[in-house]
């Protein structure tokens, strides 16, 4: 008991606090989805919000289902500690949005209907390809959602001040957290999901809006200024037995990822996963359905690329200004209950004091709810949809039957991802948001684009690229340092890391294009879908017989 | 012939990829997405390997404390909204406009 003591007064704020403004948020969002949930009464409702959201209000959403707490805590911390290096991170995940507008969201959502197989499978052999597009919509969202339920751990530790050692104490927490989150999925679809994510993003974006500014008051508007003081107020961080000097290196790249050749060569795999994954992730795709038009789903990748961009600059001002007016600095952020995951937090105390840090708690707290809730529902649709209803049902499925089990499958995963989070507490599960962009990147995007601009593209290409990007994905991780052979490593104790990178983009990606050619070249003897094809193509760029808005005027 | 006939689908959608008005929007579309999609791409991992590989030159100081590294990285920032507004702006004026001409040629005013 003692030690627990001493571990929570090693915390700051009140948890008392932090729970009343999470329950204040818990409280709002429960109604606002009670009220749009009573609406719901097509499948189309249920997985699409029947495409009644504005393009506006679905890029808030978007940008609220894309900043996650990695996202709002990680980079913040990422640069408060690292410096420059959690700045590159940043980058990657926004320029990423690029292909997402250029390439992927208006072509999407003129050819599909609920899911991505929906895309994949227009002018292939259905249930072949359906099956693997949910094979890998459900491994994607899997790893994320585990990301984010062991996440919450971390974030219990810091902010309730349940120590990591109480296990029923923070059990309890997820526990709470997924019950939550399977009660917005059930009740409110996806227009009640949707809505949280809005009413999430406003708050995480005021919040982070607010501090920023009072960063930057203090240092008169100089941020010159404020990198100077991070660079003062954090010479160094000890963790263990090692001991980092960061100072004026806070300032520049190579402290996180600069250390060896291999090093290098793992962030490009890095950048390049990140880059490529995020127009590949099902459950940002899924959101381009929750819109009447392909101009609509344009506006809201635009608008979801200002809010994110505006964000990651605030958070690069978070993350030096933590460095520089948390006591302490780097080295006390690094240690703190949460570790890096700190920073916000703390800045959000040294600024405003319990109050602000109890907004800010809440709106992580909200952020994993929100994130998690998503992820549900784009697996249990993916399930419902590609599985249930085109490859078990062959299509004769009624769209009640279908919601019937999306609803079930929701409830199943929302259990399943309580229990994983549970047991995934505290593990070093970081590489998993990693895997899930590189998989989305290596198994996703490739077919996507494949079945969208290449005309010979068939069954077989469409199943090599899928598969073999799974796969090879896997198989690299399972066999990098992530998974073993490094203290820092999720085995400890073993050592089969054949494969030297932490990131298996730069092997995988180029992989499945390849594979995905390779395949096509191999099935060339099924008839061309002719038909198919001119309808797929047609439709992608101009919208003719596109799903519209369905709840709204019928 | 019924008019279920005539507005049978599938000859509507190969007729209309067929027809050159199509075939005029789809290659606007791809010769603006595709050399910007490998430009902003080139762009990036130019900045990646930079990051990567010249440390020195990006902690070079500017202006006070802030370095190369920062503007590129701001660069990048600036780059990522100026080829989002380019975009909607070419979309706006050069496809929408065909893209919904053909559409009501299919499906009929709406």
């Amino acid at each position: 008991m003692k030690v627990l003591l001493a571990q929570a007064a090693a915390g700051v704020g009140s948890p008392r606090l932090n729970i009343a403004f999470f329950a204040g948020f818990m409280v709002i969002t429960l109604v606002v989805v009670l009220l749009v949930g009573r609406t719901n009464r097509t499948a189309s409702d249920y997985y699409a919000a029947g495409r009644s959201f504005t393009g506006p209000q679905n890029g808030v959403a978007i940008a609220g289902d894309y900043l996650s707490a990695a996202s709002f805590l990680g980079i913040a911390g990422l640069i408060a500690t690292s410096g420059y290096d959690g700045f590159l991170y940043s980058i990657g995940f926004l320029v990423a949005w690029l292909v997402a507008l250029l390439l992927v969201a208006e072509l999407l959502r003129n050819t599909g209907k609920f899911t991505m197989g929906d895309v994949l499978a227009f002018r292939m052999r259905q249930r072949p390809v359906r099956a693997a597009a949910a094979t890998s919509t459900l491994i994607v969202s899997f790893f994320y959602l585990l990301a984010q339920m062991a996440g919450a751990g971390a974030l219990i530790a810091l902010l309730l001040q349940i120590p990591n050692s109480n296990v029923v104490g923070q059990g309890i927490v997820i526990a709470v957290v997924g019950v939550l989150m399977i009660t917005y999925v059930l009740v409110g679809g996806m227009k009640g999901t949707t809505w949280v994510q809005i009413i999430k993003a406003g708050l995480l974006l005021l919040g982070a809006a607010v501090m920023t500014a009072w960063v930057v008051g203090r240092f008169g508007f100089n941020v010159s200024a404020l990198l100077g003081q991070a660079v003062i107020n954090s010479p160094q961080k000890v963790s263990g037995t090692t001991t980092t000097v960061l100072g004026e290196r806070l300032l520049g790249p190579g402290l996180q990822y600069g250390s060896s050749a291999t090093a290098k060569i793992d962030f490009i795999s890095l950048g390049l996963a990140l880059v490529l994954g995020t127009a590949g992730l099902p459950h940002i795709l899924m959101r381009f359905y929750t819109v009447p038009t392909a101009k609509q789903a344009r506006s809201s990748v635009v608008w979801a690329i200002w809010l994110i961009g505006v964000f990651y600059l605030f958070s690069l001002v978070l993350g030096y200004g933590a460095a520089a007016l948390v006591p302490g600095g780097a080295q006390r952020i690094g240690t703190a209950p949460g570790g890096t995951n700190s920073a916000a937090p703390l800045l959000a105390f040294e600024l405003g004091g319990e109050v602000l840090l109890g907004l800010i708690s809440a709106v992580a707290f909200a952020t994993i709810l929100a994130v998690v809730a998503g992820l549900t529902i784009t697996a249990s649709a993916s399930f419902a949809h590609d599985v249930y209803a085109s490859m078990l049902k062959k299509g004769r499925a009624t769209p009640d039957e279908e919601v019937r089990v999306a609803r079930r499958t929701a409830a199943v995963i929302g259990f399943v991802a309580i229990a994983a989070g549970i047991l995934a507490r505290n593990q070093n599960v970081a590489f998993l948001v990693a895997l899930a962009f590189a998989v989305a990147a290596s198994a996703n995007l490739p077919t996507i684009l494949y079945s969208l601009f290449w005309r010979p593209f068939n069954t077989m290409g469409a199943l090599f690229s899928i598969y073999g990007g799974l796969v090879t994905c896997v198989v690299l991780i399972v066999f990098s340092p992530a998974v073993s052979g490094k203290p820092t490593s999720m085995l400890r104790g073993v050592d089969f890391a054949i494969f030297p990178l932490s990131n298996p983009g730069l092997v995988s990606i180029p992989a499945s294009f390849l594979l995905g050619a390779i395949g096509t070249y191999v099935g060339r003897k099924e008839r061309f879908n002719r038909e198919k094809y001119a309808e797929m193509e047609v439709r992608s760029l101009t919208g003719a017989g596109a799903e519209r808005t369905v709840s709204q005027g019928q | 012939m019924s008019t279920i006939e005539e507005r049978s689908v599938g000859t509507d959608y190969e007729q209309v990829q067929d027809s050159l008005e199509f075939a005029d929007l789809r290659r606007r579309l791809r010769r603006f997405v595709f050399p910007m999609s490998v430009a902003f791409l080139v762009w990036y991992l130019a900045y990646v390997l930079l990051a990567s590989y010249a440390p020195a030159f990006m902690s070079v100081k500017v202006l006070g404390n802030i370095n190369i590294g920062l503007v590129i990285g701001l660069l990048q920032f600036v780059t990522t909204f100026m080829i989002t507004t380019i975009y909607v702006r070419f979309a706006n004026r050069n496809l929408d406009p065909a893209a919904e001409r053909i559409r009501e040629q299919i499906e009929g005013p709406r």
